[in-house]
C-alpha cells in the first residue's frame, strides 16, 4: 500500500467514525424533543380517572360522561335489553369478545360487562372515532335488535357494543378499564384492585 | 499538493443523473461548497458565520417545539412558559435552549462582526454583504426585543414599555406610532399578541431570506481572509486560487471542530447557568407582568446594553432617541468612512489598531454601564464613552487617510 | 487553530466569573447568605414540612405538583398524603392555598404572593433574610415590620418560633440637612420555641425547598450535563482527528 491509499483509508474510517458520532448525538437529542410531545403532566392529571354515580340510573337508561376528554357512554341495561342480546348472534362480527384489545379481560364475557345491568364503552366508533347515536328500538324488519348506530359512515353496535357485519367498523366499542367503588359508584379510568 | 476530492459533486450515473437533469442539484453542491475556495488560512475569527448558522437553527427548532406549548394571551403567557418548564416532558430543556440560543445568537453575531472590522470584510468588492449583514444584524434585534416579550414577566413588559416609548421621541408623529405599534393604549394582551406573530412568523422569515442573500452575495465575490489579500488574483492553470481550499470536506471538517467547541460552551450553560447570573435570564422575569409596579432596576437584556448606554447617557428625549438610533446603524457606513488602502489589521498603522482596541473596550464599558443603575457617575461615564462611540465612526475618514500601512504580500501567509 | 482552543477557554472562563461575581454580589446589599444546600434531601424534607405547615395556608405555589416532590424527595405517596397534602387529594394536583386569593387580597391589601417562583425572582438569600427580618413595630397594622422589605403586609407568621425582636437604629444628620438611617442590630423582646440558631436552621430548610420549588428540574439538568459534556469531548476528539487528517497536505 502507498502513503496515499493508507491515508485515504485512515481518512475514510474517521469520516465514518465522525458520521456516525454525530448522527448518535443527533439521534439522543431527538428523543427530548419527540418526549415533549407525549400528553404533558397537566394532561395526565386532567386524564385521571373519573368518579361517576350511576344510582340514579334507571333500567333502559343512558348517561354520556368524559374521561381523558373521551365520550364513555354507561347504559343501564333491562332485563329485556338483556334477553336480547343472545338473539341473532350471526349478525355480529366479534360475538365473543375474541379481540383483546377491545376490553378488559374482566369485560370479555356474553355481556362485556363487569356486572350484567352495566354497559361502560367508549362512545367512539373504532372506524373513524364519531360518536354512535343510541337506538334502542327493535325493528325485526331490519334486522336490528337496538344498539349504537354511528352516523358517519353507518357503522352498527348491539347493546353490547358489538360491531354488526358489513359495517366499516372493525371491531367492537372498545370498553375502558373501570371498576365499581361502590354499588352505585364506578371509576373509570382505573382498575387496579380488581373489578 | 494532493486535493482530497468530496465524493458530493462528482459527476454521477443513475439517480443523481436523473435528479440533476431536472434540478441543479450537483452544480449547487460545486458551486457553494466542493468547489467554493476559501483561504486556507482561515483563523478562528473565521467560524463565527459558521455558529450563527447553528444558532439560527437551534433557534428555529426550538422555536416550533416552544410555540405547540406557548399561549400568547395575557393571561396565560407566564403560565405556559412555566408549564413548559415543568409539565412539558423535557421542556425545561427546549426552553433553556431557547433563552441561551437568543444571548449566543448576539456573541457570535458580534464576533462575526468584529471580524469583519479586523479584517476590512466590508471593504470593495464586499460592501453588499456588509449591508445585508447589517440588516440581519436589524432584524436580529427586532425578533430578540418581540421574543423577550413573550414570557410576559416583570422585565418583559417594563422593557417593552421602555423600549416601545422610545418611538414617542419622534416629532408629531411619535405617539399615533407607539399606539400603532401597541395596538392599545398601553401594552396588553392585544401587543403581547402581534409581537408573538412577528415573533414567530414574520421576522423569522424575513431572516432566513436575509441570510439567503448573504450567502449568496458571499459566494459571489468569495470569501476574504486575515490578510485581505484577494485569493482570485492567484490562480492554477486549473483555475483554482492557489491560496484557496475547497469549502467541502477541508472548511466543513474544520467548522465542524469549532461548532463542537460552541456546543460545549452552549451546553455549558444550558446546564450548568441558564440564568447567566441574571444576564441571560434576568430575574425579575420570574415575577408576571404587574402594570402597577415597575421593578426597582430595569435594564434590557445585555445585548442591547450598549445602545441603552448611549440613549440614557443623552438628556434629551428626542437627541436621545436620535443618538440611540444613529447608534446602531453608524457600522452600515463602514464600507465609506474606512478610506485605508489595506483591508486587514496586519498591514495597517498604529492609529487604526489603537482606535479599534479603544472602540472594543467603549463597546464593553458601554454594555455594562447599560446594566447599571442611571446614577450620575455612571451617565458620566456613558457620556465620555458615547463620545468614544461616535469618534470610531465619525472620525475615521480621516485617521485611516492619515494612518501608515504595511506593504500587503503577493500570497497569503499560511503556517500550520 | 490553538488560537480557537485559547478563545473558548477564555470564552468560558470569562462567562463563570461572570456568573460567580453576580452570584456573589447577590443582587441586594448586606444580605446574610441563605447558604442552602440543594442536595441535601433531608433540608428538603424538612422545609417541605415548614412550608406545608406555616406557609402553604396563604400563599400557593401553582406551578408545583405533589407528585413531583414526592418523586423528587425521595417521599413516598403515603407520606405526601399524610403529612403534606393539606389543601389537595390527589398527588398530581398543584399547591394551592387554603385561602382564597381575593378574600387574602381584601384583609391583607394585597394577595399573598405565590411561591413558585421566589426564589428564583428575589433570589434564596433575601428570602431568608426576610423571613428573620421581622420586627416590632406598633405602628404597623400587622404589629411589625421587615428589614429586608420595609412596609411589607405580611403579619410574622413564625413568631411562636422567633419570638419577637425589636431593631435598633441609628439616625445621622447629613451636612445637607437630611438623615441616613443606619441598622444597628435586632434584640430579642420574647423568645420563641426555637433558639436562634434552631430558627435560622428552620429558615434555611424552608428556603431550600423555596429554591427547590423554583427550579425542581436542577438536579437532573447538572446531572445530565455532565454526560453531555463527555460526549462533546468524544465528539471533539474524532472531529479533530478527521480534521487534522484532512489538512495533512494543505501546505
Amino acid at each position: 500500500m502507498t502513503e496515499d491509499d493508507l491515508d485515504r483509508n485512515r481518512r475514510h474510517f474517521l469520516s465514518v467514525a465522525t458520521a456516525v458520532t454525530g448522527a448518535a448525538g443527533a439521534g439522543l437529542v431527538a428523543v427530548p424533543f419527540l418526549s415533549s410531545l407525549k400528553p404533558s403532566a397537566r394532561a395526565q392529571a386532567l386524564g385521571a380517572p373519573v368518579e361517576v354515580p350511576i344510582g340514579s340510573i334507571q333500567p333502559g337508561e343512558m348517561i354520556r360522561v368524559l374521561w381523558r376528554g373521551r365520550l364513555v357512554f354507561v347504559l343501564r341495561r333491562s332485563e329485556e335489553m338483556l334477553s336480547r342480546l343472545d338473539e341473532n348472534l350471526d349478525v355480529l362480527r366479534d360475538p365473543d369478545s375474541a379481540v383483546i384489545e377491545q376490553q378488559p379481560e374482566y369485560a370479555a364475557n356474553d355481556t362485556r360487562s363487569v356486572r350484567r345491568e352495566y354497559l361502560i364503552v367508549e362512545g367512539s366508533c373504532t372506524h373513524l372515532g364519531c360518536a354512535p347515536l343510541e337506538d334502542f328500538d327493535v325493528r325485526p324488519a331490519e334486522g336490528w335488535g337496538g344498539g349504537f348506530f354511528c352516523p358517519c359512515h353507518g357503522s352498527r353496535f348491539d347493546l353490547a357494543g358489538r360491531v354488526h357485519k358489513g359495517v366499516p367498523a372493525p371491531t367492537n366499542l372498545r370498553v375502558p378499564p373501570h371498576r365499581f367503588v361502590r354499588d352505585d359508584l364506578i371509576l373509570i379510568g382505573q382498575d387496579t384492585g380488581a373489578a | 499538493m494532493a486535493r482530497i476530492e468530496a465524493e458530493v459533486g462528482k459527476p454521477k450515473g443513475g439517480f443523481m443523473r436523473w435528479i440533476d437533469d431536472r434540478f441543479p442539484f450537483t452544480e449547487t453542491m460545486k458551486y457553494h461548497a466542493t468547489e467554493y475556495y476559501a483561504s486556507k488560512n482561515f483563523n478562528v475569527w473565521y467560524v463565527f458565520g459558521v455558529l450563527a448558522f447553528v444558532v439560527l437553527f437551534i433557534q428555529l427548532f426550538t422555536g416550533i417545539f416552544l410555540t405547540m406549548n406557548y399561549k400568547p394571551a395575557a393571561a396565560e403567557a407566564f403560565a405556559s412558559v412555566e408549564y413548559i418548564m415543568r409539565d412539558v416532558e423535557w421542556g425545561w430543556l427546549i426552553r433553556y435552549m431557547h433563552s441561551t440560543g437568543a444571548s449566543f445568537f448576539f456573541i457570535v453575531v458580534y464576533l462575526h462582526m468584529f471580524r469583519a472590522m479586523l479584517y476590512g470584510s466590508y471593504k470593495k468588492p464586499r460592501e453588499l454583504i456588509w449591508i445585508i449583514g447589517m440588516l440581519i444584524f436589524l432584524v436580529l434585534m427586532a425578533e430578540a426585543f418581540a421574543g423577550y416579550l413573550l414570557p410576559w414577566g416583570q422585565m418583559s413588559y417594563w422593557g417593552a414599555q421602555v423600549i416601545i416609548s422610545l418611538f414617542g421621541a419622534i416629532p408629531w408623529v411619535g405617539d399615533a406610532l407607539v399606539e400603532i405599534i401597541r395596538g392599545d393604549y398601553s401594552i396588553s394582551d392585544i401587543t403581547l399578541n402581534r409581537f408573538f406573530a412577528l415573533h414567530v412568523i414574520a421576522l423569522p422569515l424575513a431572516l432566513i431570506g436575509l441570510i439567503f442573500v448573504h450567502i449568496v452575495a458571499l459566494h459571489e465575490v468569495g470569501s476574504n481572509n486575515p490578510d485581505g489579500i484577494e485569493i482570485k488574483k492567484n490562480k492554477g492553470p486549473d483555475g483554482v486560487p492557489l491560496d484557496g481550499v475547497a469549502f467541502h470536506p477541508y472548511h466543513t471538517s474544520k467548522d465542524l471542530v469549532a461548532i463542537i467547541i460552541f456546543l460545549m460552551i452552549f451546553c455549558g450553560v444550558v446546564f450548568f447557568a441558564p440564568d447567566m447570573g441574571g444576564y441571560f435570564l434576568e430575574h425579575a422575569n420570574f415575577e408576571p407582568a404587574n402594570m402597577t409596579a415597575t421593578p426597582e432596576h430595569i435594564a434590557p437584556v445585555w445585548y442591547f446594553t450598549p445602545f441603552y448606554a448611549i440613549l440614557r447617557a443623552v438628556p434629551d428625549k428626542l437627541w436621545g432617541f436620535i443618538l440611540f438610533g444613529l447608534s446602531v446603524m453608524l457600522p452600515l457606513f463602514l464600507p465609506w468612512l474606512d478610506r485605508a488602502r489595506v483591508k486587514s489589521i496586519r498591514y495597517r498603522g498604529w492609529i487604526y489598531k489603537s482606535a479599534l482596541t479603544l472602540f472594543v473596550i467603549t463597546f464593553f464599558v458601554l454594555g455594562k454601564l447599560g446594566t447599571m443603575p442611571a446614577e450620575p457617575l455612571y451617565v458620566m461615564i456613558a457620556r465620555i464613552f458615547s463620545v468614544f462611540y461616535f469618534a470610531f465612526f465619525l472620525l475615521m475618514p480621516y485617521y485611516t487617510t492619515i494612518d501608515k500601512t504595511k506593504p500587503v504580500p503577493e500570497r497569503v501567509v499560511y503556517h500550520d | 487553530m490553538t488560537k480557537l482552543y485559547r478563545l473558548a477557554g477564555l470564552m468560558m472562563v470569562s462567562l463563570y466569573f461572570m456568573t460567580a461575581q453576580v452570584l456573589a454580589s447577590g443582587g441586594g446589599a448586606d444580605l446574610a447568605s441563605a447558604n442552602i444546600d440543594p442536595d441535601n434531601i433531608k433540608s428538603l424534607q424538612r422545609g417541605a414540612a415548614n412550608f406545608m405547615n406555616y406557609c402553604s395556608g396563604c400563599h400557593s405555589a401553582q406551578y408545583v405538583r405533589y407528585k413531583t416532590i414526592g418523586k423528587d424527595l425521595d417521599l413516598s405517596e403515603e407520606m405526601l398524603v399524610d403529612n403534606l397534602m393539606f389543601n389537595a387529594d390527589k398527588t398530581f394536583e398543584t399547591i394551592q392555598a387554603s385561602m382564597p386569593a381575593d378574600d387574602a387580597a381584601r384583609w391583607y391589601g394585597t394577595a399573598p404572593p405565590d411561591m413558585s417562583l421566589i426564589a428564583r425572582a428575589k433570589g434564596a438569600d433575601h428570602v431568608y433574610n426576610f423571613l428573620k427580618g421581622f420586627y416590632v413595630d406598633a405602628d404597623s397594622p400587622t404589629g411589625v415590620d421587615n428589614l429586608v422589605l420595609a412596609g411589607t403586609s405580611m403579619p410574622h407568621v413564625l413568631w411562636e418560633l422567633q419570638g419577637y425582636q425589636t431593631a435598633h437604629f441609628t439616625e445621622h444628620q447629613n451636612e445637607d440637612g437630611s438623615v441616613t438611617t443606619t441598622f444597628e442590630g435586632f434584640e430579642q423582646v420574647t423568645p420563641g420555641s426555637l433558639d436562634s440558631e434552631d430558627y435560622d436552621e428552620f429558615v434555611r430548610d424552608t428556603v431550600n425547598f423555596l429554591a427547590y420549588m423554583a427550579e425542581p428540574i436542577r438536579g437532573f439538568r447538572m446531572n445530565l450535563g455532565k454526560w453531555v459534556m463527555i460526549y462533546l469531548i468524544f465528539f471533539l476528539i474524532i472531529a479533530r482527528m478527521l480534521k487534522k487528517q484532512i489538512w495533512k497536505d494543505v501546505k
